[in-house]
Protein backbone atom coordinates (compact mmCIF):
# COMPACT_ATOMS: atom_id res chain seq x y z
CA UNK A 1 0.00 0.00 0.00
CA UNK A 2 1.25 3.42 -0.50
CA UNK A 3 2.73 5.16 2.05
CA UNK A 4 0.38 8.32 2.15
CA UNK A 5 -0.41 10.89 5.43
CA UNK A 6 -3.98 11.01 5.34
CA UNK A 7 -5.81 13.63 6.83
CA UNK A 8 -9.67 15.40 5.64
CA UNK A 9 -11.79 13.79 7.61
CA UNK A 10 -14.40 16.88 7.81
CA UNK A 11 -15.62 15.94 11.23
CA UNK A 12 -14.32 17.08 14.97
CA UNK A 13 -16.27 20.52 15.71
CA UNK A 14 -19.54 18.28 16.93
CA UNK A 15 -17.25 16.31 19.09
CA UNK A 16 -15.60 19.42 20.09
CA UNK A 17 -18.87 21.16 20.65
CA UNK A 18 -20.08 17.93 22.37
CA UNK A 19 -17.61 17.98 25.16
CA UNK A 20 -17.97 21.56 26.19
CA UNK A 21 -22.14 20.70 26.42
CA UNK A 22 -21.75 17.40 28.30
CA UNK A 23 -19.13 19.13 30.71
CA UNK A 24 -21.12 21.71 31.61
CA UNK A 25 -24.47 19.46 31.75
CA UNK A 26 -22.17 17.87 34.62
CA UNK A 27 -21.41 21.00 36.92
CA UNK A 28 -24.94 21.77 36.72
CA UNK A 29 -25.87 18.54 37.43
CA UNK A 30 -22.87 18.28 40.47
CA UNK A 31 -23.91 21.32 41.59
CA UNK A 32 -27.50 20.67 42.18
CA UNK A 33 -26.58 17.24 43.80
CA UNK A 34 -24.38 19.35 46.32
CA UNK A 35 -27.04 21.48 46.85
CA UNK A 36 -29.92 18.89 47.58
CA UNK A 37 -27.33 17.25 49.82
CA UNK A 38 -26.56 20.41 51.96
CA UNK A 39 -30.05 21.85 52.18
CA UNK A 40 -31.78 18.35 53.04
CA UNK A 41 -28.95 16.28 53.78
CA UNK A 42 -30.41 12.46 53.93
CA UNK A 43 -30.06 11.10 57.39
CA UNK A 44 -29.95 6.90 56.14
CA UNK A 45 -29.93 4.86 53.37
CA UNK A 46 -34.02 4.74 52.93
CA UNK A 47 -33.89 8.76 52.71
CA UNK A 48 -31.12 8.62 50.22
CA UNK A 49 -32.82 5.97 48.19
CA UNK A 50 -35.98 7.77 48.77
CA UNK A 51 -34.34 10.93 46.96
CA UNK A 52 -33.63 8.91 43.62
CA UNK A 53 -36.85 7.23 43.91
CA UNK A 54 -37.54 10.33 42.37
CA UNK A 55 -38.60 10.07 38.68
CA UNK A 56 -37.03 13.86 38.19
CA UNK A 57 -33.86 13.05 39.73
CA UNK A 58 -33.46 9.84 38.15
CA UNK A 59 -33.84 10.92 34.77
CA UNK A 60 -30.92 14.03 36.08
CA UNK A 61 -29.01 11.37 37.30
CA UNK A 62 -28.98 9.94 33.92
CA UNK A 63 -28.40 12.90 32.48
CA UNK A 64 -25.69 13.28 34.05
CA UNK A 65 -24.48 9.59 33.51
CA UNK A 66 -24.85 10.17 29.88
CA UNK A 67 -23.08 13.09 29.21
CA UNK A 68 -20.39 11.72 31.19
CA UNK A 69 -19.96 8.50 29.11
CA UNK A 70 -19.98 10.65 26.10
CA UNK A 71 -17.66 13.09 27.52
CA UNK A 72 -15.57 10.06 28.23
CA UNK A 73 -15.59 8.70 24.59
CA UNK A 74 -14.11 12.39 23.33
CA UNK A 75 -11.43 12.33 25.72
CA UNK A 76 -10.54 8.79 25.23
CA UNK A 77 -10.92 8.90 21.41
CA UNK A 78 -8.54 12.70 21.62
CA UNK A 79 -6.16 9.74 23.91
CA UNK A 80 -6.20 7.05 21.64
CA UNK A 81 -5.45 9.76 18.40
CA UNK A 82 -2.62 11.23 20.05
CA UNK A 83 -0.84 8.15 21.35
CA UNK A 84 -1.52 4.95 19.04
CA UNK A 85 -0.62 5.13 15.74
CA UNK A 86 -1.46 1.82 14.54
CA UNK A 87 -5.09 2.10 13.02
CA UNK A 88 -5.86 -1.46 13.91
CA UNK A 89 -4.70 -1.19 17.62
CA UNK A 90 -6.56 2.28 17.55
CA UNK A 91 -9.53 0.97 15.71
CA UNK A 92 -9.53 -2.03 18.22
CA UNK A 93 -9.05 0.02 21.64
CA UNK A 94 -11.65 2.73 20.00
CA UNK A 95 -14.51 -0.21 20.10
CA UNK A 96 -13.73 -1.53 23.46
CA UNK A 97 -14.25 2.03 25.07
CA UNK A 98 -17.48 2.18 22.40
CA UNK A 99 -18.98 -1.19 23.81
CA UNK A 100 -17.85 -0.64 27.58
CA UNK A 101 -19.72 3.03 27.73
CA UNK A 102 -22.34 1.40 26.19
CA UNK A 103 -22.67 -0.87 28.66
CA UNK A 104 -21.80 1.30 31.23
CA UNK A 105 -24.95 3.39 29.48
CA UNK A 106 -27.05 0.50 30.18
CA UNK A 107 -25.84 -0.55 33.08
CA UNK A 108 -26.82 2.70 34.84
CA UNK A 109 -30.37 2.64 34.04
CA UNK A 110 -30.80 -0.59 35.62
CA UNK A 111 -29.66 1.09 38.82
CA UNK A 112 -31.29 4.11 38.81
CA UNK A 113 -34.41 2.45 37.84
CA UNK A 114 -34.16 -0.40 40.35
CA UNK A 115 -33.19 1.49 43.49
CA UNK B 1 29.70 31.22 32.53
CA UNK B 2 29.25 27.74 31.99
CA UNK B 3 26.83 25.80 29.75
CA UNK B 4 25.97 22.17 28.71
CA UNK B 5 25.48 21.83 25.17
CA UNK B 6 23.56 19.45 23.04
CA UNK B 7 26.29 17.90 20.42
CA UNK B 8 25.65 15.70 18.06
CA UNK B 9 27.38 15.15 14.47
CA UNK B 10 25.82 12.12 12.54
CA UNK B 11 29.07 11.72 10.42
CA UNK B 12 30.79 11.02 13.29
CA UNK B 13 28.92 10.29 16.58
CA UNK B 14 26.91 7.00 17.60
CA UNK B 15 24.84 9.19 19.81
CA UNK B 16 24.18 12.44 20.65
CA UNK B 17 26.21 13.46 24.00
CA UNK B 18 25.85 16.96 26.23
CA UNK B 19 29.40 18.90 25.99
CA UNK B 20 30.44 21.28 29.09
CA UNK B 21 31.48 24.64 28.34
CA UNK B 22 33.40 27.25 30.90
CA UNK B 23 33.62 30.55 28.70
CA UNK B 24 34.52 33.99 30.13
CA UNK B 25 31.98 36.67 29.28
CA UNK B 26 33.28 40.26 27.43
CA UNK B 27 31.09 42.69 29.21
CA UNK B 28 28.89 43.13 25.63
CA UNK B 29 27.77 39.71 25.90
CA UNK B 30 24.47 40.09 27.18
CA UNK B 31 22.39 38.02 25.25
CA UNK B 32 22.57 34.02 25.09
CA UNK B 33 23.31 34.13 21.10
CA UNK B 34 26.73 36.58 22.41
CA UNK B 35 27.75 34.07 24.45
CA UNK B 36 27.30 31.09 21.80
CA UNK B 37 29.38 33.11 19.69
CA UNK B 38 31.75 33.41 22.33
CA UNK B 39 31.80 29.37 22.83
CA UNK B 40 32.74 29.20 18.51
CA UNK B 41 35.55 31.70 19.06
CA UNK B 42 37.06 28.27 21.63
CA UNK B 43 34.99 25.90 19.12
CA UNK B 44 34.61 26.00 15.64
CA UNK B 45 32.51 22.74 15.53
CA UNK B 46 29.60 23.82 17.43
CA UNK B 47 26.86 24.19 15.03
CA UNK B 48 23.41 26.71 15.30
CA UNK B 49 21.56 28.63 12.96
CA UNK B 50 21.62 32.28 13.35
CA UNK B 51 21.21 35.32 11.69
CA UNK B 52 19.56 38.79 12.37
CA UNK B 53 20.59 38.49 16.27
CA UNK B 54 17.49 40.79 16.68
CA UNK B 55 14.64 38.83 17.33
CA UNK B 56 13.42 39.36 13.61
CA UNK B 57 14.32 36.22 11.80
CA UNK B 58 13.54 33.61 13.95
CA UNK B 59 16.62 31.02 12.94
CA UNK B 60 17.98 30.51 16.55
CA UNK B 61 15.41 28.59 18.26
CA UNK B 62 16.51 26.32 20.89
CA UNK B 63 15.42 24.61 24.00
CA UNK B 64 17.35 26.74 26.64
CA UNK B 65 16.93 25.31 30.10
CA UNK B 66 14.08 23.27 29.70
CA UNK B 67 11.82 25.83 27.97
CA UNK B 68 12.21 26.55 23.94
CA UNK B 69 13.37 30.39 23.31
CA UNK B 70 15.27 32.54 21.01
CA UNK B 71 19.14 32.88 21.97
CA UNK B 72 19.52 36.02 20.72
CA UNK B 73 16.58 38.13 22.65
CA UNK B 74 17.37 35.57 25.82
CA UNK B 75 19.37 37.51 28.46
CA UNK B 76 22.44 35.45 30.14
CA UNK B 77 21.94 36.96 33.37
CA UNK B 78 18.55 35.25 34.02
CA UNK B 79 19.84 31.59 32.85
CA UNK B 80 20.35 29.13 36.08
CA UNK B 81 23.79 27.50 35.28
CA UNK B 82 25.12 25.54 33.77
CA UNK B 83 22.81 26.51 31.33
CA UNK B 84 21.69 23.78 29.49
CA UNK B 85 21.22 24.10 25.47
CA UNK B 86 18.93 21.44 23.17
CA UNK B 87 17.71 21.66 19.82
CA UNK B 88 13.94 22.48 19.81
CA UNK B 89 12.52 18.83 20.56
CA UNK B 90 9.99 17.14 18.52
CA UNK B 91 12.27 17.78 15.08
CA UNK B 92 15.06 15.52 13.68
CA UNK B 93 18.27 16.76 14.54
CA UNK B 94 20.65 17.72 11.88
CA UNK B 95 23.44 18.58 13.59
CA UNK B 96 23.96 19.83 17.50
CA UNK B 97 21.51 22.82 17.63
CA UNK B 98 20.52 22.75 14.02
CA UNK B 99 16.76 20.70 13.54
CA UNK B 100 15.20 19.80 10.02
CA UNK B 101 12.05 22.22 9.95
CA UNK B 102 11.00 20.43 6.70
CA UNK B 103 8.37 19.17 8.62
CA UNK B 104 7.04 22.40 10.58
CA UNK B 105 7.19 24.32 7.19
CA UNK B 106 5.17 21.46 5.62
CA UNK B 107 2.33 22.35 7.90
CA UNK B 108 2.64 26.02 7.62
CA UNK B 109 2.22 25.67 3.90
CA UNK B 110 -0.62 23.10 3.97
CA UNK B 111 -2.69 25.93 5.31
CA UNK B 112 -1.77 28.18 2.35
CA UNK B 113 -0.41 31.23 3.81
CA UNK B 114 -0.81 33.87 1.03
CA UNK B 115 -4.22 36.29 0.50
CA UNK B 116 -6.79 33.98 -2.38
CA UNK B 117 -8.72 37.04 -3.95
CA UNK B 118 -10.26 36.50 -7.22
CA UNK B 119 -11.08 40.04 -7.79
CA UNK B 120 -8.53 42.03 -10.26
CA UNK B 121 -5.88 43.61 -8.51
CA UNK B 122 -7.11 47.11 -8.27
CA UNK B 123 -4.39 49.95 -9.38
CA UNK B 124 -3.15 50.68 -5.97
CA UNK B 125 -3.94 48.26 -3.40
CA UNK B 126 -6.57 46.63 -1.50
CA UNK B 127 -7.87 49.20 0.89
CA UNK B 128 -8.31 47.84 4.72
CA UNK B 129 -9.93 49.98 7.30
CA UNK B 130 -8.42 50.59 10.29
CA UNK B 131 -10.54 48.85 12.21
CA UNK B 132 -10.21 45.50 9.89
CA UNK B 133 -6.64 45.98 9.67
CA UNK B 134 -6.31 45.72 13.37
CA UNK B 135 -8.17 42.32 13.52
CA UNK B 136 -4.18 41.35 12.43
CA UNK B 137 -2.74 42.20 15.37
CA UNK B 138 -0.93 39.76 17.40
CA UNK B 139 -0.82 37.23 14.01
CA UNK B 140 1.16 39.00 11.39
CA UNK B 141 4.06 39.38 13.96
CA UNK B 142 4.71 35.50 13.76
CA UNK B 143 8.54 35.41 12.78
CA UNK B 144 7.93 30.71 11.83
CA UNK B 145 10.88 30.27 14.68
CA UNK B 146 8.56 26.91 15.50
CA UNK B 147 8.96 27.41 19.24
CA UNK B 148 5.58 26.81 20.04
CA UNK B 149 5.09 24.19 17.53
CA UNK B 150 7.65 22.07 19.14
CA UNK B 151 6.96 22.87 22.37
CA UNK B 152 3.22 21.45 21.87
CA UNK B 153 3.20 17.35 22.74
CA UNK B 154 -0.03 17.21 20.05
CA UNK B 155 2.77 18.02 17.11
CA UNK B 156 5.42 15.54 18.69
CA UNK B 157 2.93 12.50 18.52
CA UNK B 158 1.27 13.53 14.97
CA UNK B 159 3.52 16.30 13.16
CA UNK B 160 2.74 14.83 10.11
CA UNK B 161 -1.21 15.35 10.37
CA UNK B 162 -1.63 18.50 13.33
CA UNK B 163 -1.22 21.34 11.93
CA UNK B 164 0.53 22.92 14.80
CA UNK B 165 0.12 26.09 16.57
CA UNK B 166 2.37 28.24 14.53
CA UNK B 167 0.85 26.90 11.10
CA UNK B 168 -2.74 27.59 12.75
CA UNK B 169 -2.26 31.21 14.41
CA UNK B 170 -1.56 31.75 10.34
CA UNK B 171 -4.54 30.18 9.12
CA UNK B 172 -6.02 32.56 11.58
CA UNK B 173 -4.46 35.29 10.21
CA UNK B 174 -5.91 34.93 6.37
CA UNK B 175 -9.19 34.02 7.91
CA UNK B 176 -9.22 37.07 9.89
CA UNK B 177 -8.35 39.27 6.95
CA UNK B 178 -11.05 40.94 5.45
CA UNK B 179 -9.32 41.07 1.76
CA UNK B 180 -8.89 36.93 1.61
CA UNK B 181 -11.92 35.41 0.34
CA UNK B 182 -11.24 31.73 1.15
CA UNK B 183 -13.37 31.65 4.38
CA UNK B 184 -14.88 28.78 3.39
CA UNK B 185 -12.42 27.14 1.77
CA UNK B 186 -9.64 27.71 4.48
CA UNK B 187 -12.23 26.15 7.36
CA UNK B 188 -13.41 23.14 5.29
CA UNK B 189 -9.51 22.36 5.11
CA UNK B 190 -9.00 23.15 9.23
CA UNK B 191 -12.23 21.24 10.28
CA UNK B 192 -10.45 17.91 10.63
CA UNK B 193 -9.65 15.58 14.15
CA UNK B 194 -5.92 15.91 13.03
CA UNK B 195 -5.41 19.03 11.77
CA UNK B 196 -7.16 21.18 14.31
CA UNK B 197 -8.78 19.32 16.81
CA UNK B 198 -5.70 17.61 18.05
CA UNK B 199 -5.17 21.06 19.70
CA UNK B 200 -6.00 20.31 23.17
CA UNK B 201 -5.81 23.92 24.35
CA UNK B 202 -2.45 23.16 26.92
CA UNK B 203 -1.28 26.54 26.31
CA UNK B 204 2.68 25.56 25.75
CA UNK B 205 3.05 27.83 22.62
CA UNK B 206 1.47 30.79 24.54
CA UNK B 207 3.86 30.36 27.78
CA UNK B 208 7.03 29.85 25.36
CA UNK B 209 6.37 32.41 22.17
CA UNK B 210 9.21 34.84 21.89
CA UNK B 211 6.95 37.49 20.39
CA UNK B 212 4.15 37.05 22.90
CA UNK B 213 1.83 36.18 20.35
CA UNK B 214 -1.58 33.75 21.49
CA UNK B 215 -1.90 30.72 18.98
CA UNK B 216 -4.71 29.50 21.36
CA UNK B 217 -6.40 32.01 21.55
CA UNK B 218 -6.37 32.33 17.12
CA UNK B 219 -7.02 28.77 17.59
CA UNK B 220 -10.18 29.18 19.64
CA UNK B 221 -11.54 31.59 17.19
CA UNK B 222 -11.21 29.05 14.18
CA UNK B 223 -13.00 27.14 16.33
CA UNK B 224 -15.55 30.11 17.06
CA UNK B 225 -16.01 30.67 13.15
CA UNK B 226 -17.12 26.73 12.55
CA UNK B 227 -19.13 26.95 15.41
CA UNK B 228 -21.07 30.02 13.85
CA UNK B 229 -20.97 28.64 10.49
CA UNK B 230 -22.59 25.42 11.58
CA UNK B 231 -24.76 26.02 14.64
Amino acid sequence: MVKRVTTGAHYGLRDWLAQRVTAVVMVIFILCLVAALLISPPHDDNALKAMFSNQWVRIASFLFLVSLFWHAWVGMRNILMDYIHTTGIRLTLQVLVILSLLFYTIWSVEILWNL
Amino acid sequence: MRFSIYRFDPDKDEKPYMQDYDVVLEPADRMLLDALVRIKTVDDSLSLRRSCREGVCGSDGMNINGRNGLACITPVAGLKEPVELRPLPGLPVIRDLIVDMTQFFKQYHSIKPYLINNDPPPETERLQSPEERAQLDGLYECILCACCSTACPSFWWNPDKFVGPAGLLQAYRFLADSRDQATAERLDYLEDPYRLFRCHSIMNCVDVCPKDLNPTRAIGRIKDMMVKRTV
